[in-house]
């Protein structure tokens, strides 16, 4: 087969590319050049681009950097941006996985004849009875399901996780093997086009304004305090939210009125979490309304056991409403964040994902 | 000149005899460049190569300049067309000397630069003019011996500055270059070795040095001479000059072959510069409606190397600046690649080129 491999430069996807070669395929190593700011670094920045490309020399396949800076600036960075202004907590990775690696490179991949589109993801595909189905990867503390969820079945029959199958010790040591410079290279960490130095809140502050806000009790509506960036506060968190006493969490973002409603841990927590309907995608065919599932609300989250309901239009049989309700109460899902849908009767295999709708219903119990 | 890293491992500053062999081979070599670049061997200052030389040249003037003018106004005046060794360097000084300031010279549809809106920058004001012999990107060939006379009447304190690397192995600089108080080239594009240039100072051009050391060349580029890499560059210099008329036509010739073939196949296909502007060994494409990187991509595959234009650090394309400056529209820029012919290019090359290309443009515009 003729493969492309994403190499992002760190030690899976370099290792991804090391077996399909291995393998006897005809390999192309690609980079993705993501991002040209100045806080280029982490993910895809001069170094690491050097890196896949050194270890491509190392195996012997040729590499190539595809520039997508401004599919990406447009795709993920923009609506990055956006989202926080509403008051949303967005996923980039997920957004970037969506558009740009199994859309945009992947549409490069099918257009330049590459068979497949390779990526060091740890995640699994198996071809089941002709239809495809996304599981998670064997290490169960570095699996990237997650992140892939929203996958379909047209993606899914030209993408290969080679590391799928491996752990992540097993992964290092296959590189040390081979003597790659990026074995012992450290996991990737944050939001890939924030740097370290000025965090998410420097890299905000420089592209959008940010506001004030009180801090009020959520079932008193008394005045607790205030943040100094509305567009920062993240409901389910308590870092930033300066409340004397006892810990509170965030309940609710209300970025145009200036509001974050706080509450103690055990009413903060919620039964249920909202998706919004046009943002749900499905591994294979949807779950039907009453389907027991597991829900991943987080990329090394906890599953959770629920049930879907799924309300539809009596026209075109679209669905208006998806609520998951969770068996047992659990902190709150931040409105913009993804909640990753697993099989009830098969709790490795993702049936599908959606984003948490900025609804304000269903919040507490 | 293995010998150079090998035998005569002399520093050519020192004195005794390891060191008056390495001076020896250095000055034969600086009396071998200069006399095929039309110069005196005290106009030769060797350099790591192109980018160093255009440094030298801009950083160089603007530095001078600036502390004559003692912060009054110094002008860079650029070709918008410029490599980035020397649109850099200007942009770089205007930021951090006081008084400096650069402007860019735009160029026609054509990618030659436009005269007239040249004459309207010059002024007593600027120090620096700079305009390459020919574009590295389009291979557009710019009409110096009608600039440097315009610079001489307008703005008569300005330093002419040509970055003759591209065009070295096509022009004679002895005549292309003549008007030019400073050029630039490098080995490399002459089959010399990478790492290897020289920046031509000629009489008594008035320039701050880049590396302070030692104080060779002069005091114009301190730091250990590359013998070898100057013997190099002169042997690669005096080849290409006994080559040149010979190759020019070969080459041309076989460009011909290729971009006739090419347009001929290929829809929607145009050549960015007209070719009688041209160097010989020069076949700029743009295909429309395909991305120039997945070309690259499947070329190389097919074994045939183009190159897709500029790339940054990282190695991925970027955006033209000179066929932004021509006025190409973004989706024909997008399509650009460069085959680049040379001393080593032969028929067999560009029948494989034009076997490969119609395919793969068809496949990426499906």
């Amino acid at each position: 087969m003729r493969v492309l491999v994403a190499m992002s430069g760190g030690v899976d996807s370099s290792v991804a590319a090391a077996l399909l070669a291995a393998d006897g395929h005809d390999v192309v190593g690609a980079t993705l050049k993501l991002w040209g700011g100045p806080s280029d670094s982490g993910c895809c920045s001069v170094a690491d681009v050097d890196d896949a490309r050194r270890v491509a020399q190392q195996l012997g396949i040729a590499h190539h950097v595809l520039n997508l800076v401004d599919d990406f600036t447009d795709d993920v960075v923009v609506p990055y941006v956006a989202s926080h202004a509403a008051g949303l907590t967005p996923n980039p990775c997920i957004e970037c996985n969506r558009h740009i690696k199994f859309d945009r490179l992947l549409t490069r991949a099918r257009r330049m004849g590459f068979d497949r589109l390779a990526t060091g993801h740890h995640a699994r595909v198996a071809c089941e009875g002709g239809r495809y189905v996304l599981r998670r990867g064997a290490d169960g503390a570095k699996d990237q399901s997650y992140v892939l969820s929203m996958l379909g079945q047209r993606e899914l029959a030209d993408v290969w996780f080679p590391v799928g199958h491996l752990t992540k010790a097993a992964v290092r040591a296959q590189a040390s093997r081979l003597g790659l410079r990026t074995a012992a290279k450290p996991d990737s960490q944050d939001v890939c086009f924030i740097h370290g130095a000025e965090g998410r809140q420097g890299f905000l502050r420089r592209r959008l304004e940010l506001h004030p806000a009180a801090v009020v009790d959520a079932c008193t509506g008394t005045k607790l305090g205030e943040v100094e960036a509305v567009e920062l506060v993240t409901v389910g968190q308590r870092r930033g939210i300066t409340v004397a006493g006892e810990r509170r969490y965030a309940v609710s973002v209300d970025v145009p009125g200036r509001r974050v409603e706080v509450a103690p841990l055990a009413q903060s927590l919620a039964d249920r979490v909202v998706l919004e309907p046009s943002s749900m995608t499905w591994t294979d065919g949807a779950l039907p309304d009453g389907a027991r599932a597991i829900a991943q609300v987080s990329a090394h989250g906890r599953p959770v056991p629920c049930m879907l309901h799924v309300r539809r239009a009596t026209g075109d049989g679209s669905a208006r409403e998806v609520v998951c309700r969770f068996d047992e109460p659990q902190r709150p899902v931040a409105p913009g964040q993804t909640v990753a849908l697993y099989h009830a009767a098969d709790p490795d295999a993702v049936a599908g994902a959606g984003i948490v709708a900025p609804a304000t219903a269903g919040r507490r119990r | 000149m293995a010998p150079f890293a090998r035998e005569v491992f002399g520093h050519a500053s020192g004195s005794h005899r390891q060191a008056r062999a390495a001076r020896q081979a250095l000055e034969e070599a600086r009396d071998q460049v200069a006399a095929l670049v039309g110069a005196a061997p005290g106009e030769i200052v060797f350099t790591s190569g192109g980018t160093e030389a255009d440094n030298l040249a801009v950083f160089g003037v603007a530095s001078a300049a600036a502390r004559a003018r003692e912060g009054s106004a110094a002008v860079l005046v650029a070709s918008a067309i410029e490599h980035e060794a020397v649109l850099g360097p200007c942009r770089v000084a205007a930021a951090r000397l006081a008084g400096v300031d650069h402007v860019r010279a735009g160029v026609d549809a054509a990618g030659v630069i436009d005269l007239d809106r040249l004459a309207e920058l010059l002024d007593p004001d600027v120090a620096l003019v700079s305009v390459m012999l020919a574009n590295n990107e389009v291979g557009t060939v710019q009409p110096l011996t009608a600039v440097v006379p315009l610079v001489r009447a307008l703005a008569p304190a300005a330093v002419v500055h040509t970055d003759a690397v591209q065009a070295a192995p096509w022009l004679e600089l002895a005549t292309a270059a003549a008007g030019a108080d400073l050029v630039s080239i490098s080995a490399h594009k002459l089959g010399g070795p990478k790492g290897a240039g020289a920046l031509v100072v000629r009489g008594d051009t008035v320039l701050d040095p880049i590396l302070v050391g030692g104080g060779q060349e002069r005091d114009r580029r301190g730091g250990t001479h590359d013998v070898a890499g100057a013997v190099g560059l002169a042997a690669a210099l005096a080849v290409s000059a006994a080559e040149r008329e010979e190759e020019s036509l070969r080459v041309a010739a076989l460009r011909d072959r290729l971009a006739d073939g090419i347009v001929a196949a290929v829809p929607s296909v145009t050549e960015a510069a007209d070719r009688k502007h041209v160097l010989p060994g020069h076949c700029h494409l743009c295909f429309e409606g395909v991305d120039r990187q997945e070309l690259v991509l499947l070329l190389d595959e097919a074994g045939v190397c183009v190159s897709g234009g500029a790339a940054c650090a990282s190695g991925a394309l970027e955006a033209s600046h000179v066929l932004c400056a021509m006025g190409v529209p973004a989706n024909v820029a997008n399509g650009a690649i460069r085959f680049s012919l040379g001393y080593t290019s032969s028929a067999a090359d560009v029948e494989r080129a034009l076997a490969v290309v119609p395919e793969a443009v068809a496949r990426l515009r499906a």
